[in-house]
């Protein structure tokens, strides 16, 4: 256990670093380097006038290359910022002229919680509707959710974030975008703020679940078949247990294994997905934000949220691995 | 008829029935794997269906010009935002298709244009009629289209989709935009296909130090969320590049990622088949490493890779789709699906001209018809299984 632990954690570890040294690269990528748009950004470059004078920016420019060491090697360079952000200092927005951490910080909550529920709400959508299809298996039921099992997977989250939007305009004459009711987007965090947030939450999870839970139902219902036709769901009929108990007690718990491994495939999907979805339904997530400085060229933020975004992912499938050699101990280590 | 029903009874796995005759039997035992696969997939309906839906959408982009009903570059800027138009299919009782004219007034309250049909002006709609110049193929010219108005001066288009905000044809668009959509998941898996064998096939032939770190570099690249990366590299991509250009470096970016999955089966296979007797044997003979891999070892997991392959066109579609959408992936003049669906970005849009959104329904289609064709080949893949 302590060694596979071990191995896990460092194999998380380097995928953290080659996320990083990608982030970096993101950097270094648009043309020109880090000071030379930061001083374009504050004398504007012709737009917005007065906010810097040129004698100004050439001691500007001067203190943000010794800052960032942009006149040293890649590698130091590399380092500097890495060790950086390590520490907690994301640097400086570009755009919005704050600490990148001012801007980012409740939206990183936000982006997590998302996950979090939308992982939640696809168990609990995937585990009843795989358990029917499995135990039904051909009836009118199991044909309907396989056919909207299909569709599911083959929509696109942005698509169906749209459909439903426009559907909910249409029909129903609200909107749907947002994550908070008007009241609350600028209060301090609160319980009923958190609850308000409970309420518009299942909206986007739904958006984002769907291809995870289609994909779920679809493992889980063929590992139940596969399970009910073994010897020991015949002998435990046998003794009389009831058909309830037979199913659940049993190949239920070994079926669930995938619902476990399966999460370290959904969450990368998921954050890429909720990408999107934020920015069709206008969430206050790292989406828009991501999506924003990338227009406007601030890479600096840009490679944070990817960063972050990366860093997220990675300790979610480290964690689901570790949970699942907890649920099944046949696993072998090593 | 009779064709059919011996060919496909014997499909059912490759191993005849007692009742069946000899000379059924002999069919399959002297049938190709192709032959077998071939038989196997004839049997799976929906597998044959999308089969031809896929068909479909690459005819239209090959002849794109023939079944778009105006340039979709054309813009009439007097009829933006113009409603699809119903096709009237009898005049006078006489079945004779047409259009009304349309003509916009600006409504002083809302500021959006309201289209009343002008009842005195119709223009009649025919098959094959002329329309812009374009050549078949970039060899013979012509001017014939599907369909269209007969008197494009009075009407310039049918719109049986609505217009856009600058007055252009939403058909003819999506239509044009079948070409960049469909052939990017092509290019695509093509360099999808060549690092995924290349990288599997060294990882699972060789083994040890290049398959783990291969493996590792699999296992790093599938951790990472795909868009927040594709949207970075994307948005590196200089604005003044060409089309082609921009086409050609958004497609590396999504294969960069998605030759992981590819990358797994063919190590999976290669794995099991280099303890296979007959690579010992070809080993033994003097055979060469390439052709050992190239002659012997290859043709026998090809149908699995081409299965893989068509599962893998989808998701090309829907990245590019995402990423155009957002406005980082293919960028106007290009017409795709997603650069299409960039005008249903908000709320506004969505609301008031629903069916800009069409274009999301030719994604769906034939992200659809893409799984379950690659369904039925995998299920064909392997014609001896059981």
């Amino acid at each position: 256990m302590i060694t596979y632990l071990v191995r896990r954690t460092i194999l998380a570890f380097f995928t953290v670093f080659s996320i990083s040294v990608i982030a970096f690269t993101m950097i270094q990528l648009p043309a020109g380097d880090f000071a030379d748009i930061y001083i374009a950004s504050l004398t504007g470059g012709g737009q917005r006038t007065g906010m810097l004078s040129p004698e100004d920016a050439v001691e500007v420019e001067k203190a943000v290359r010794a800052k960032w060491g942009l006149d040293r090697p890649l590698v130091v360079q590399y380092w500097g910022w890495a060790s950086r952000m390590v520490v907690g200092d994301f640097g400086q927005s570009l755009d919005q002229r704050r600490p990148v951490i001012e801007v980012i910080g409740d939206r990183i909550v936000l982006t997590v919680a998302l996950a979090f529920t939308t992982v939640v709400l696809t168990w609990v959508m995937a585990l009843p509707i795989g358990i029917y299809s499995a135990v039904r298996q051909n009836s009118v039921g199991d044909y309907v959710f396989t056919f909207v099992g299909f569709i599911g997977l083959a929509t696109p989250d942005f698509l169906l974030a749209l459909i439903l939007l426009w559907i909910s305009f249409a029909v129903f004459d609200f909107s749907v975008g947002g994550l908070f009711s008007r009241q609350y987007v600028n209060a301090p965090w609160s319980m009923a703020k958190a609850w308000d947030l409970l309420q518009h939450m299942w909206i986007p999870a739904i958006v984002l679940g769907t291809s995870g839970t289609a994909g779920l139902i679809r493992v889980l219902r063929a590992n139940l078949l596969d399970e009910l036709r073994k010897p020991y769901v015949v002998t435990a009929r046998a003794k009389g247990l009831p058909e309830w108990k037979v199913i659940l007690k049993y190949p239920l718990r070994v079926a669930l294994n995938p619902m476990v491994s399966t999460i370290g495939y959904i969450l990368p999907a998921l954050v890429s997905g909720s990408v999107i979805v934020s920015v069709v339904l206008s969430l206050p997530t790292l989406g828009p934000i991501l999506l924003n400085s990338l227009f406007t060229q601030d890479m600096l933020m840009a490679a944070t949220i990817v960063l972050l975004l990366g860093t997220m992912t990675v300790v979610g499938t480290l964690l689901s691995d570790l949970l699942l050699v907890i649920v099944d101990p046949r696993i072998k280590l090593g | 008829m009779a064709e059919q029903n011996i060919s496909a009874q014997p499909s059912g796995g490759g191993i005849p029935a007692q009742s069946q005759s000899g000379a059924e039997e002999d069919r399959v035992f002297v049938a190709s794997q192709w032959k077998l696969m071939w038989w196997r997939f004839r049997k799976h309906r929906v597998a044959g269906a999308a089969s031809i839906v896929v068909a479909g959408f690459y005819l239209v982009a090959i002849f794109a010009e023939f079944f778009a009903s105006s340039y979709p570059r054309e813009a009439y800027t007097k009829l933006s935002y113009l409603e699809p138009q119903s096709i009237h299919w009898f005049d006078d009782g006489k079945f004779s298709p047409f259009v009304y004219a349309m003509s916009g007034k600006r409504d002083p309250a809302t500021m959006l244009k309201v289209y009343t049909p002008d009842l005195e002006t119709k223009v009649p709609v025919r098959l094959f009629v002329r329309g812009y110049e374009y050549k078949v193929l970039g060899i013979l010219k012509t001017d014939r289209h599907l369909f269209g108005p007969t008197e494009r001066d009075k009407m310039p288009d049918m719109f049986i989709i609505g217009a856009d905000q600058l007055g252009r044809d939403v058909y003819s668009r999506m239509v044009y935009a079948t070409r960049i959509s469909m052939s990017i998941g092509l290019v695509g898996v093509f360099i999808t296909l060549v690092l995924g064998i290349s990288l599997g096939g060294v990882s699972g032939y060789y083994g040890g130090f290049a398959d783990t770190v291969i493996q590792r570099i699999i296992e790093i690249s599938i951790s990472i969320p795909t868009i927040p990366l594709w949207l970075g590299l994307a948005s590196a991509v200089p604005k003044d590049w060409s089309i082609l250009k921009v086409y050609l470096a958004i497609t590396v970016i999504i294969s960069l990622i998605a030759w992981t999955g590819l990358g797994r089966v063919v190590r999976g296979k290669f794995l099991a088949l280099r303890e296979e007797e007959f690579v010992m044997a070809a080993r033994l003979s003097g055979a060469s490493t390439p052709r050992i891999i190239f002659r012997h070892m290859l043709p026998s997991f090809l149908s699995h890779i081409i299965a893989a392959t068509t599962l893998a066109i989808p998701s090309m579609i829907l990245s590019e789709t995402a990423l155009s959408f957002l406005g980082l992936g293919l960028r106007a003049p290009a017409v795709s699906w997603g650069v299409l669906l960039q005008g249903a970005q908000n709320i506004q849009a969505i609301a008031l001209f629903p069916w800009l959104m069409t274009p999301a329904l030719a994604v769906v289609v034939a992200v659809l018809a893409f799984n379950f064709m690659g369904d039925g080949l995998r299920d064909a893949a392997d014609p001896y299984a059981n």
